[in-house]
């Protein structure tokens, strides 16, 4: 078992989770250096899988990597840009490296991205390829054909539970719980609400049981970054009265200071909500707010006093 | 017969559901909104990337398919039962059927037929299978079919 499932499993903790930074150029010593960055601070990170369908570095190469300098990885794979017998390749031949954590989502459309006018796949969609992920470890492709010595993995999904049908995202997670995701990254979002209506009808629903739920939160420096998340980026809304309240803060350290307590009442609201297991955190800053982030909530690896975090049951 | 049919559902079924031919029809189980409509073609509900107002990630002047979908699903025509079945885990599109018609391979039990590993069933390799047989029958290797060297 992963050291990430053994920790969400044990419950003894919030666990944070992280977005590794794009890696393009600069050899492994690139990949080295992100890995020394986030590493004391974070309990698993993200290999991303062409976010936003810009092309970078493979999710596979850079788990891998991430896997060899001492940093657990979760081998993200979208479903836009390969067919099922790519993604299926992509996650043994990771698990082969020893990568074991998986997370599998739709992904962005290729209009997302700087080469919009790509083909778009979506051969499988991601509640099918959680299914198929989990008929790898059992010992068989898709097609049935047998793998001897399956690989162990530990799936996941993502979810939003801020973007429309509202009322309809707790089943959608349910489903995948249901078909094998046993933890859920959700999606960026600035609704305390909605996040608290979806975790609350996970846990009636049962799926907090079997599927350790980690919000999103985000770290960002300006009023600007979060306008153009709620003007260009589908499913994803901020009220604007919270936008208002970082923009109008003052001068340029006053917002960014805005933008930060704003992060932290946000995670501090998700962690206190029955059900969550830990955070998923997008920084956007990189200016060192990830360290003072998990310093200021008391949580992730570096924090050695033991406290209590919600406890699925994960096998 | 067997190619007029196609037409003749095309015909019938692209008006009304902007049907895509995907010879596997689930309208029945998802509200009657066709799924094969939504630009990333999926068939267990919405992305996260409906936006505020409903409208498509990535076509926004249109509503997102599942959106309608969901709210179709709960309408009085047909209490309760497409409700229940919006939640069915829908398998992985067969596209061996795109362009044939969805009425035929509900008859003959073709639109169900999802891979074996699916289901969890385990078979045997048939690659090996194959390579195993041409070892031993053929002799010959030009009665080889075209490409098999490749
Ligand atoms: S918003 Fe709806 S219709 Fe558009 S791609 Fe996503 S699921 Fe499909």
């Amino acid at each position: 078992m992963s050291r990430l499932s053994e920790l969400l499993a044990s419950g003894t903790r919030p666990v944070v989770t992280a977005e590794f930074p794009s890696i393009d150029g600069g050899g492994l010593a690139a990949v080295e250096r992100a890995v020394a960055d986030l590493k004391p601070y974070v309990d698993a990170v993200n290999a991303t899988d062409n976010p936003a369908a810009h092309a970078h570095a493979s999710n596979t190469s850079i788990a891998i990597a991430m896997h060899q300098f001492g940093l657990e990885p979760v081998l993200q794979v979208v479903c836009r840009d390969k067919n099922r017998l790519a993604m299926q390749a992509d996650i043994m031949g990771a698990a082969l490296h020893g990568v074991e954590n998986v997370a599998l989502l739709t992904g962005d459309d290729v209009t997302a991205g700087d080469e919009p006018e790509a083909r778009r796949v979506f051969d499988l969609d991601s509640i099918q390829m959680v299914k198929v992920a989990g008929g790898l470890a059992e010992g068989h492709y898709l097609s049935g054909r047998a793998i001897k010595e399956p690989p162990t993995l530990f799936i996941g999904a993502v979810e939003n539970p801020f973007a429309p049908p509202l009322g309809y995202r707790v089943e959608r997670a349910k489903k995948k719980a249901d078909a094998g995701a046993r933890f859920l990254q959700l999606q960026i979002g600035y609704h305390p609400d909605r996040l608290e209506d979806f975790v609350r009808g996970c846990v009636e629903m049962g799926v907090a049981e079997t599927t350790a739920l980690l919000p999103t939160i985000v770290l960002t420096k300006t009023g600007r970054a979060l306008s153009f998340m709620n003007d260009s980026v589908p499913g994803i809304s901020i009220p604007q009265a919270t936008i208002d309240r970082v923009a109008g803060a003052g001068d340029k350290e006053a917002v960014a200071e805005a933008s930060y307590e704003v992060t932290v009442e946000l995670a501090q609201h998700a962690l206190s909500l029955p059900g969550v297991s830990g955070l998923h955190i997008t920084d956007f800053r990189h200016d060192g707010s990830l360290a003072r982030l998990v310093e200021d909530l008391r949580i992730g690896p570096s924090q050695i006093k033991e406290q209590h975090a919600h406890r699925p049951q994960l096998v | 017969m067997k190619r007029l049919i196609p037409l003749f559902e095309h015909a019938v079924k692209k008006p009304v559901w902007d049907c895509r031919m995907c010879g596997q029809c689930v309208l029945h189980s998802t509200g009657m909104t066709c799924p094969m409509t939504c630009p990333k073609t999926l068939r267990n509900g919405p992305c996260g990337g409906v936006r505020e107002d409903g409208g498509c990630e990535v076509k926004p002047e249109m509503t997102c398919v599942w959106l309608k979908a969901e709210r179709r699903s709960h309408s009085p025509i047909n209490p309760g039962r497409w409700e229940a079945e919006l939640n069915h885990l829908r398998p992985p599109v067969n596209n061996q059927l795109k362009d044939t018609s969805s009425w035929i391979n509900l008859l003959s039990g073709a639109d169900r037929r999802a891979p074996a590993g699916w289901t969890g069933e385990i078979v045997e390799d048939s690659a090996d299978l194959l390579v195993g047989a041409a070892l031993v029958e053929i002799d010959d290797p030009s009665s080889l079919p075209e490409g098999f060297h490749s």
